[in-house]
């Protein structure tokens, strides 16, 4: 027998119901059925063989697709903190990723500490297992803050977010709205200075562990939305969004680079975790609203440049695409993403308050995603009330 | 010319062990049994006492609410046990065959229900709504009857009909006599007996499974609505009532496709229903670690080498029970043998030829229902399986049938059961369904 499988099944009595360590049985659980597929075969009345997918596998593999985005954006934490303080000729590429991973990796840590502990803690109360739902969410929520988030505010929202945005509604499957987004619009709303603030937020200013360059005055730097946001804009220069493209832009740790998220994207289309019509609807919306907006000349971006700049292609393809909070039905997976292309754009334009709407349109759109199918399903169910002819 | 009705959802899954096209037989084992809960619904009385003589065709049990419709013996003997269990619930009555097979001759001249009922062949009948025994006082709209069956392993029936046509045709023309009969065939049937068969409406499926299931058909040929009935029997059943039409007798014989990985020749067998599995199992299969399922691997349910064969199993098969596989790190490993829809599996570079050995392990822990769309790609009705599946789970009969209950059957949500990521036990789910339904609208 398999060594580990051995401990494992020496550890059962202790956390069994009545046992020693009873208080861990679902921290030893989630542990167990990650190192091995259950052995629990089907039970009479149901069918006796199974695909093998699973929600480990899903979830584990949209965390597989965020990884270049994250990476890429450890590498640009790095490379903004070099170029703030004036030292990218001297900085190397990996003294400048180890800066970024430095700087983004408390942040993982306390997102999954935090999540994953009250995850265990609720698993372990309603006497269930561990739900893999947080797996994704605890990678997402470091990425889509800005980098100089304090531990505690992103400690403080993560729980906020996953008591009563997720649990309180009964666990992964069962949520209303997106909790890593929930996440983001608490400290938005919250802490609106450490989120958006005086730009200062963007880019790293202090040395961790001797790596990195520190900012001698309190450096601003704009994201490029933040730019457009001021007055006297008159469109971005074609570097900027080069750079959005590459990802050389301040912004949040993991959404700024639209050739990362994109390889993020394919995984997940590939693979038909995400649906490619939420995906493509909310990028046709945003192309559309972007394109009438610069006709009507309420705004100096380009429609194209909606597409690559802020959250919006992360929010798109990792965001929108979230199976829970987004429509069931196939037909309003077009409505819902085509309203929240339609949405983003129109925040960032006619709103003078928040530069970025990506985040507020998804939100609204997971509200209205029941409705949406609701008409859906209606139609069906007309559909069968007209052809009775009992009532 | 028949009509085609092309179907796009649904899943074949490819498995080993098909049985082949041969028919062996086996020897007389000991005791037969018939099962009042192979019959879905039913409130069983027994009518025999242990150490009475009965004919097949003679009743062993009825149904206490209709008195009617009687369930006979396959065999004739002496009634050896009437078995109870909890709370004194019928399990089985069983009957020692005296080696003669004499039957009971019944005259098929009269009216084609009353001959149905008193030869127990309607117990067979299913109705929707429910899927439960049918109700001789109704008045079906119509009977269906699926002419194939497209899930893994499952009974040919193209081959289990040659040699039996007349039979089959004259009990579609009997049930001609009680409502339109619908005949479902597959696009690559050929025989004449399926194609060009009379006093029926022949509609041709082709598409993967579920198409076979009788339930998909009646959705795109005539859905059963609110406070509408229609009955479906067995294509093997409509034979045992041509044979009963043609020779006044019950003969209940089937044959049965064994079949599965663990099946060392898998192939066809002539069978009663009722009859005890060990002599077909002995010799033939691979007992130690394996799992004996009464009917399909989709559907049917977890039996031993001492059961009995079911009453509506066409097959019985045979996988690996898989419950010491300790298989590592699942949810990462590329996992080359496995089977799988999802493209995170190789399954889909392996093409379709490709046969897989599955084992009955869920292989995975149940969830809420994370993914969209899932049931919908092998659901082939128009029908919102997820959330007619919701409502069931959360008890709302009022949406339950706007979303159209009455239509399915748990062996519909088969495929969408195997597929489900969230692990969900559909099957049971909608059982228990329809079941609260009955009770309710009763």
């Amino acid at each position: 027998m398999n060594p580990i499988k051995k401990l494992f099944d020496n550890i059962h009595p202790y956390i069994e119901e009545g046992g020693k360590f009873h208080a861990f049985r679902s921290l030893v659980d989630g542990f167990e059925t990650f190192a091995f597929v259950p052995n629990t075969t089907s039970r009479v009345g149901s069918v006796n063989i199974h695909d093998a997918i699973d929600s480990k596998r899903i979830m584990s593999l949209v965390v597989i697709a965020l990884i270049p985005a994250l990476l890429f954006g450890m590498y640009n934490v790095g490379y903004q903190n070099a170029l703030a303080t004036g030292h990218l000729a001297d900085a190397t590429f990996w003294s400048m990723f180890c800066y970024g991973f430095l700087a983004v990796l408390p942040k993982i840590i306390v997102s999954y500490a935090v999540g994953l502990g009250i995850e265990f803690t609720v698993a372990q109360w309603k006497n269930e297992e561990i739900q893999e739902g947080y797996l994704v969410s605890g990678i997402i929520i470091p990425m889509i803050v800005p980098v100089t988030c304090p531990l505690w505010m992103l400690a403080i929202a993560v729980a906020f977010s996953v008591i009563l945005a997720k649990e309180i509604f009964g666990g992964t499957g069962m949520n209303i709205f997106n909790p890593a987004l929930i996440t983001r619009a608490f400290l938005f709303f919250s802490y609106p200075s450490a989120m958006t603030g005086d730009a200062t937020v963007w880019v790293a200013q202090d040395t961790i562990f001797g790596l990195g360059y520190q900012a001698t005055d309190a450096y601003t730097a704009a994201t490029p939305l933040g730019e457009a946001a001021q007055a006297g804009f008159a469109g971005f220069a074609p570097e900027t969004i080069q750079n959005a493209v590459t990802g050389l832009i301040p912004g949040c740790i993991g959404e700024t680079s639209v050739i990362a998220i994109a390889l993020g994207g394919l995984l997940l289309l590939w693979t038909g975790i995400a649906s490619w019509k939420t995906m493509l609807s909310v990028f046709v919306g945003g192309a559309a609203t972007g394109y009438l907006m610069q006709v009507l000349g309420l705004t100096h971006i380009q429609w194209y440049e909606q597409l690559v700049i802020g959250g919006f292609a992360f929010g798109a393809v990792f965001m929108a695409t979230d199976p829970v909070t987004s429509c069931r039905t196939e037909c309003g997976k077009y409505i819902y993403g085509l309203l929240i292309g339609f949405i983003a754009v129109l925040v960032r334009v006619l709103n003078p308050g928040y530069p970025e709407g990506m985040m507020l349109a998804i939100l609204l759109m997971n509200l209205f995603a029941s409705l949406i199918d609701y008409c859906f399903v209606q139609r069906n169910i007309n559909m069968r009330a007209k052809r009775a002819t009992v009532k | 010319m028949a009509k085609v009705i092309k179907l796009r959802k649904g899943l074949d899954i490819n498995l080993k062990g098909k049985a082949a096209k041969e028919t062996a037989s086996i020897g007389c084992p000991g005791e037969y049994a018939l099962i009042p809960d192979d019959f879905c619904g039913l409130k069983p009385k027994v009518v025999v006492k242990e150490g009475d003589a009965v004919k097949a065709g003679d009743a062993l049990f009825v149904d206490k609410l209709h008195p009617e419709v009687k369930f006979v013996s396959p065999v004739s003997g002496t009634v050896s046990l009437v078995e109870r269990g909890d709370r004194r619930k019928l399990l089985s009555v069983r009957v020692q065959p005296d080696g003669k097979q004499e039957a009971r001759q019944f005259d098929v001249k009269g009216d084609v229900k009353s001959l149905l009922l008193e030869s127990g062949l309607f117990g067979f009948f299913r109705q929707r709504p429910y899927d439960v025994v049918a109700n001789p006082e109704d008045a079906p709209k119509a009977i269906f009857v699926s002419a194939f069956n497209s899930m893994p392993l499952s009974q040919d029936f193209e081959y289990v009909l040659s040699g039996q046509e007349a039979d089959f045709q004259a009990g579609i023309t009997a049930l001609s006599k009680l409502a339109k009969v619908y005949l479902g065939i597959s696009a690559r049937q050929t025989n004449a007996a399926l194609t060009g068969a009379k006093d029926c409406e022949v509609n041709v499926f082709d598409g993967p499974a579920p198409a076979g299931n009788v339930g998909v058909q009646i959705n795109h040929v005539s859905p059963v609505n609110k406070g509408e009935v229609v009955w479906t029997l067995g294509a093997e059943e409509v034979i045992f009532v041509g044979r009963l039409m043609n020779s006044g007798k019950v003969d209940l014989t089937r044959t049965v496709a064994l079949a599965g990985s663990e099946v060392s020749a898998p192939k066809y067998y002539k069978m009663l229903v009722g009859q005890k599995l060990t002599t077909l199992i002995e010799g033939n299969v691979k007992v130690d670690g394996s799992r004996i399922i009464n009917g399909n691997v989709m559907t049917g349910v977890k039996t031993c080498a001492e059961g009995f064969l079911g009453a509506h199993a066409t097959e019985v098969n045979v996988i690996p029970e898989g419950d010491h596989a300790d298989e590592m790190l699942g949810w990462i490993m590329p996992r080359f043998n496995t089977f799988s829809t999802h493209r995170s599996y190789f399954s889909w570079l392996f093409g379709k030829k490709k046969e897989y050995v599955l084992d009955a392990r869920i292989k995975g822990g149940e969830r809420h229902m994370i993914m969209s769309g899932e049931y919908d790609k092998v659901f082939p009705m128009d029908i919102y399986a997820g959330y007619l599946v919701k409502a069931i789970i959360s008890g709302d009969i009022d949406r339950q049938e706007a979303l159209g209950i009455y239509e399915v059957a748990p062996e519909d949500f088969a495929i969408a059961e195997f597929v489900d990521s969230s692990k969900l036990e559909l099957q049971r789910i909608v059982r228990e369904g329809l079941d609260i339904l009955r009770k309710e609208n009763a």
